[in-house]
This record gives structure tokens, C-alpha cells and sequence, in this order.
């Protein structure tokens, strides 16, 4: 019994078994996360508004989101007429398989990661471009001047946050020397004091990277203050003004997922990713402590500050997320170069 | 970059750091939610509802002697009393008062013109009906159901307006279930 148990173990740890697992697992865990999401967002922003929140379906309002989802998937999904309907159909899928991708490089755990590969930041960077896109046929294909003026807007603010975004992480990845995400959390082993973001030994401007990636997190996942695509007051629904029942549904489970993927990132990249800061329980919990740390703190921020105005949003990159994201980068390198050589 | 740029950013930061602590300070804080068709406010004292006819402490009946004054203070003529001598009593007693609650506008003229506080306002809100009917009210009626409910006659009730009967009061605390109609027994149609 146990020897049956143990070889097929064996037989799904390798190759295509265990790909085929992870596919399934990541799904599963995103679909859940983006339902249940929700619901923390919900029941979150009623805390910060002294509400209840939802309370009537379920406990706590616990089966919200499968009424949610019963409710979306129960609809007719219309495509409206005159409408691109192969760009139309196909962008919410665009926008939520690079997550998917991109999920595959994260070390959940120390041995718990889809593919280890040595360029995983890069490839996650690869596939994060590609949901703008996504966002950006949503709102053409719609044939609605809501949904194109939310995805030029969408365009702008990406481009404007992407090269802050990747500033940063240049900076991260020459503080590293490396782009595998494995390697960078091995790296931060040890009591909080060795996660990037305390390093400050390293870069005195650690904190401050931390802060640029965070805001150009928020800004890229289409997060209140920065939530110009879905500008709900403005744009009625942004770029899926048009989007009935599922094909909504999708995009709204990939915003989600985007916001975890963000958070992930940050937890491997400036938070010790599975490393424990106490020595205990390293791995896979401390993982989603984190995580979900930050992902309540993207909550706290939305229903913190009000949707900035447009050009706020593009001054805030542009003359300054990106400037001090430049003196970082440079500032680290002059620190590696002079004082650690 | 100007002279106070670097001042600004970190001012802004700043304050974006106070929004965040206050908004946390709140997220711990209870939650003030009335959860509406499961729990209900309770009216303050002086709270102006449609009026009802008050019971007199030491009989338990109604106080109103039927002298119509509140009919006639009444500019939207919405109030309709009749009264009779019974046997052995000295004065009239109340033997029917209706309120046509669609047409009330609240003005209270009826509780001022009422000389022996014998009608005051209740502290019912859960004012909502599918039939027109059910805003034209018995008071009369109301006021033996409420008696047979709580044959004790009331305690002191200084004003008229201090205690409640204990039916409306019953209605209005909180875990009482589904809101009320106004009137609660099947109301009758005036004359």
C-alpha cells in the first residue's frame, strides 16, 4: 500500500505529471483566491466603513462569491453587434492566461515552485506586458467609446509604471545577481533583518525600492488610487463596459489574479518569500502570510484614498516614481561597485 | 527638480501615511450597522409618529372622552372619533377612533388641542403597506388589542409621551423580526 503510494508519487513528480498538477493546483488556487478575494474586498472595505459587509449568504457571507459566480455564469453572454468577435471573445482570455504563466515561476515553497528556471523574473515581466494588451483589444474590440478611451488610458498608465517597475527590479536584480526567484529567497535566509526590504547594508534605498515596486504594483494591476481602466463613477465600466456574464467574469478573476501575482512577486522579491523571520514553519505558510499581508494591504489602500486624477497618476510616475527609481538604480550600482566590489 | 520637490514627496508621503492609520483605527472599531429587517432602531422619547390613544394607569381604558376636539384641530380632517355614555359613567367614553393616515401630515395639532393628554404620538416607523387600507388606522381597536396583550395599566407616564405601551414597544426592540404594517390587526374601513 504505502510502496503503491510512494511510486506513484514518484510517478507525479515527474515530468509531465507534474506539470499537468501544478496547471491544475495553479488554476484551482486562483480561481478560488479571485473568488475569495472578492470577498475580502467586500468584507474589507465594510470594516474600514464600519459595516458588516455581506452577511446574508452563508456564514459571514461566506458562499458570496459562489453566488456571485452562479449569477455571472447564469447570464447570456452578449457580443454586441458590429463588435471584432474574435478579439472580443478572446481578450479576458488573454488577460488571465500570462497570469497563470507567470504563477508558474513562483517558489510557493522551498521545493514548491511549477518550474524552477533561472530567468523567472524575466519571464514573469515577459507575460505581465501581455495583460495590457489583453485590457487594450478588450476595450477596441467593444466598439464603445467608454471601453477605448479606459484602454488608451490603460496603456498609458502601464507604460508609464512598467519603467519604473523594471527599474526597480533592475535594481533588485544587480543587488541579487540573479533572476532565478528561488535563489533570491534563499539568499534572504535568516530573521527579517536579511529580507531586501531591511537590507539596507546592501542599498540604503532598500525601503524606498520597496515602496516604488508596491506603487507600481498597484498602478499596473489597475488598483485603486490608480483604477483609471475600471473607473467606475467615470467610464462606466472602463474597458469591459460591454462585457456581460462570464466574459466579465474572466476579467474580473484576472484582475484578482493580477493583484496576486503582484503580491507574490513582492513577498519573493522584497519579503523573504518562504523563509520564516522566527526559524519556524519555513516554507509554503509563511509564503502566504506574507502574501496575504500584502493583499490586505492593496484593500486598506483602496478604500484609504480616492481615485487620483489622470495626470496626477502620470505626474506621479513620470516625475517622480521614475526619477527616484533611476537614482536607486544608479545608487546601488555605485554601491556595488565602490563599497562591496 | 525644484528646492521643495523632496519637501513635498515627504509631506505626501506622510499624510498618505496618516490616511492609512486612520482608516486601520476604523477597521478595528466596531461595526455600526443596524442590520435593518433583523433588528430594528428603538425610537427616541420624543419621536413623532402617527398618534395613538393613551390608556388611562388606573383603569386600564382609554383616556379619551370622545370630546372631539382633536377632529376638529385637525386641518386635513383625517381623524374621526365617536363616543357613547355608558351605564353608571359620567362622562362619554371612546367608542371609535380612526386615523386616515394618508391623508396625516404629522402636524401634532390634534395631540396640542387634546386637553387631558389622552393621544400622543407612538414610536412606530415601519410604516409600509401594499394596500392603502392599511393606513387607515383604529386606534380604538389597537388600543384593546393592546389592553388584552397587557391587561396592566400603565405606570406613571409624565407627558403622555414617556412610557410605551408594551405592544409598539415589542415591535420596535431589536430581534423582533419582519417590519410591521401600521396596524398589525386587520384594520377596519371608517363608517
Amino acid at each position: 500500500m504505502t510502496q503503491t503510494l510512494s511510486s506513484l508519487v514518484k510517478l507525479l513528480a515527474t515530468e509531465p505529471y507534474r506539470l499537468l498538477l501544478f496547471l491544475a493546483g495553479m488554476m484551482a488556487f486562483v480561481g478560488l483566491n479571485a473568488a475569495y478575494l472578492v470577498w475580502v474586498e467586500r468584507k474589507g472595505a465594510a470594516r474600514f466603513q464600519r459595516r458588516p459587509g455581506p452577511t446574508e449568504v452563508g456564514w459571514a457571507g461566506l458562499l458570496q462569491p459562489v453566488a456571485d459566480a452562479a449569477k455571472l455564469m447564469s447570464k447570456q453572454l452578449i457580443v454586441p453587434a458590429g463588435v471584432d468577435t474574435t478579439l472580443f471573445r478572446v481578450a479576458p482570455l488573454l488577460m488571465m492566461s500570462p497570469v497563470l504563466m507567470s504563477l508558474a515561476v513562483i517558489p510557493w515553497g522551498q521545493s514548491l515552485a511549477a518550474r524552477n528556471i533561472n530567468v523567472g523574473l524575466l519571464m514573469i515581466f515577459a507575460f505581465g506586458s501581455i495583460n495590457v494588451m489583453a485590457i487594450m483589444l478588450g476595450g477596441w474590440s467593444s466598439r464603445n467609446k467608454y471601453a477605448i478611451i479606459s484602454a488608451a488610458r490603460v496603456v498609458s498608465q502601464n507604460v508609464a509604471y512598467e519603467i519604473p517597475m523594471l527599474l526597480v527590479v533592475i535594481t533588485m536584480i544587480m543587488v541579487t545577481g540573479t533572476m532565478n526567484l528561488n535563489v533570491i529567497v534563499q539568499q534572504q535566509a535568516g530573521a527579517f533583518w536579511h529580507w531586501n526590504l531591511f537590507r539596507v547594508w546592501v542599498n540604503p534605498l532598500m525601503p524606498v525600492t520597496f515602496l516604488i515596486f508596491y506603487t507600481c504594483m498597484l498602478a499596473e494591476t489597475n488598483r485603486a488610487p490608480f483604477d483609471m481602466a475600471e473607473a467606475e463613477s467615470e467610464l462606466v465600466a472602463g474597458a469591459y463596459t460591454e462585457y456581460s456574464g462570464m466574459g466579465f467574469g474572466v476579467f474580473f478573476m484576472a484582475e484578482y489574479a493580477n493583484i496576486l501575482l503582484g503580491c507574490a512577486l513582492g513577498t519573493v522579491l522584497f519579503l523573504g518569500g518562504w523563509q520564516s523571520p522566527i526559524s519556524v514553519f519555513s516554507g509554503v505558510l509563511w509564503f502566504l502570510v506574507k502574501m496575504y499581508f500584502l493583499v490586505f494591504s492593496v484593500v486598506w489602500i483602496r478604500w484609504t484614498f480616492p481615485r487620483t486624477q489622470f495626470y496626477g497618476l502620470l505626474n506621479l510616475s513620470w516625475k517622480i516614481v521614475i526619477p527616484v527609481s533611476l537614482f536607486t538604480l544608479i545608487r546601488s550600482v555605485a554601491m556595488m561597485k565602490l563599497v562591496h566590489p | 527638480m525644484k528646492k521643495n520637490s523632496l519637501k513635498e514627496i515627504v509631506t505626501g508621503f506622510n499624510s498618505l501615511v496618516t490616511g492609512m492609520r486612520i482608516t486601520l483605527g476604523q477597521f478595528f472599531k466596531p461595526s455600526v450597522t443596524v442590520r435593518y429587517p433583523h433588528e430594528s432602531l428603538k425610537m427616541p422619547k420624543r419621536f413623532r409618529g402617527h398618534i395613538e390613544l393613551v390608556r388611562d394607569p388606573e383603569t386600564g381604558k382609554a383616556k379619551c372622552f370622545a370630546c372631539k376636539l382633536c377632529e376638529r384641530a385637525c386641518p386635513s380632517d383625517c381623524i374621526t372619533v365617536e363616543g357613547a355614555k355608558l351605564d353608571g359613567a359620567k362622562k362619554k367614553s371612546v367608542t371609535q377612533y380612526v386615523l386616515d393616515f394618508t391623508k396625516c401630515s404629522l402636524c401634532g395639532s390634534c395631540v396640542e388641542a387634546c386637553r387631558d393628554s389622552a393621544i400622543r404620538f407612538s414610536r412606530e416607523y415601519n410604516l409600509a403597506s401594499t394596500s392603502k387600507e392599511e393606513f387607515i388606522m383604529d386606534l380604538f381597536k389597537r388600543l384593546e388589542d393592546e389592553a388584552k396583550a397587557d391587561p396592566a395599566p400603565e405606570t406613571a407616564q409624565p407627558g403622555g409621551t414617556a412610557a410605551q405601551p408594551a405592544a409598539p414597544d415589542a415591535q420596535l426592540s431589536a430581534g423582533s423580526g419582519q417590519p410591521t404594517v401600521p396596524n398589525s390587526q386587520p384594520s377596519t374601513t371608517p363608517k
